[in-house]
């Protein structure tokens, strides 16, 4: 077994409604940063497990996305591990 | 009737809807969310709060608990289950309603009155059978997540199958985008599953059941369900 580290970047889908996103551009644009085009607010949860392999590892961390950490009706996630 | 009232750590309605059933002649008790099993109630109600701390995401981590077990079983097998706000939320991760309550697109937590237009052309559901559809109710909300979506194809199922149980409207019941207090798709405010025993709302009737509330609009779902219940004794 391998201890890897993984962060997972869960992420609205596009074409959903951000409003969070859309304060923090204006938040953005009072501090003068003008040129600013979009922003969407997403979270990162950053996990260590252990596994065979890393593809072992990238399949186990997409089913715990699947089942609980992203909601398929709004969210898209991405996974990137590297190995400790 | 016997309401089973479903209590997480962080469930804050419980005692309001102990208080409405009391109001209603209903005889409800609590249940925790540890227990296997419900009593043989008539009616589950999952009240509002903050379950879990809504962490990660609303009504997202109650699912595993052992009671949310009995009450997919209760429900499968046709028993009328409510969810109410956090509780709508919880169906909805727990894949009971199809769905998510993302934030209210104000980025406002919202607490204020509001009016239901029950759906004429709903499908048939204890909640909504015994209820006079024509007429809206005011009852009030209390969420920072109520903002109802869903993809477009199952939306259109949702139209079509007439399982939209409530919008948002007006004291007339003109339903339009400007009496939409969370940016609701539809401007939906509770949605039914496909049997119809299953009912998912942001607004919470338990806190319209008596005058000092200033409404008792709430009364008329739980006298729907009272009385599809007493029928079938």
């Amino acid at each position: 077994m391998t201890q890897f580290n993984a962060s997972v970047y869960i992420k609205l889908k596009n074409g959903v409604n951000d409003p969070q996103g859309l304060a923090v551009i204006s938040g953005l644009k009072q501090l003068g940063f003008e040129a600013i085009d979009s922003a969407r607010v997403g979270k990162v949860i950053d996990i260590k497990l252990d596994a065979e392999s890393e593809e072992q590892a990238k399949n186990d961390l997409t089913e715990m996305c699947e089942q609980l950490l992203a909601n398929p009706v709004i969210e898209d996630f991405d996974i990137s591990i590297t190995n400790i | 009737m016997k309401v089973a009232i479903v209590v997480f750590p962080g469930t804050w309605s419980d005692d309001d809807c102990m208080y409405a059933m009391h109001q209603v002649g209903a005889d409800p008790y609590k249940i925790w969310h540890t227990e296997k099993s419900l009593n043989n109630p008539d009616l589950v109600i999952i009240p509002g709060g903050f379950s879990y701390g809504d962490y990660l995401r609303c009504g997202a981590i109650a699912r595993f608990s052992n009671v949310m077990k009995s009450v997919t079983s209760f429900s499968k097998s046709g028993g009328p289950v409510i969810g109410i706000c956090n509780g709508f939320q919880i169906l909805c991760e727990a894949g009971m309603l199809p769905g998510v309550l993302m934030q209210n697109d104000s980025l406002q937590f919202r607490c204020q009155d509001t009016y239901l237009k029950p759906n004429s052309n709903a499908l048939s559901s204890p909640f909504l059978d015994k209820l006079d559809r024509d007429t809206p109710l005011k009852i009030p909300i209390s969420h920072g997540s109520g903002n109802y979506f869903v993809d477009g194809k199952t939306l259109d199922i949702l139209e079509n199958q007439n399982r939209i149980a409530f919008r948002y409207s007006n004291e007339f019941g003109d339903i339009d985008q400007k009496y939409n207090p969370n940016g609701s798709i539809n401007n939906i405010a509770g949605i039914l599953n496909e049997s119809g025993n299953v009912l998912g709302m942001m607004p919470h009737p338990e806190r319209a059941c008596d005058e000092l509330l200033d409404s008792t609009d709430g009364n008329a779902i739980w006298n729907s369900i009272i009385e599809v219940v007493r029928h079938k004794e």
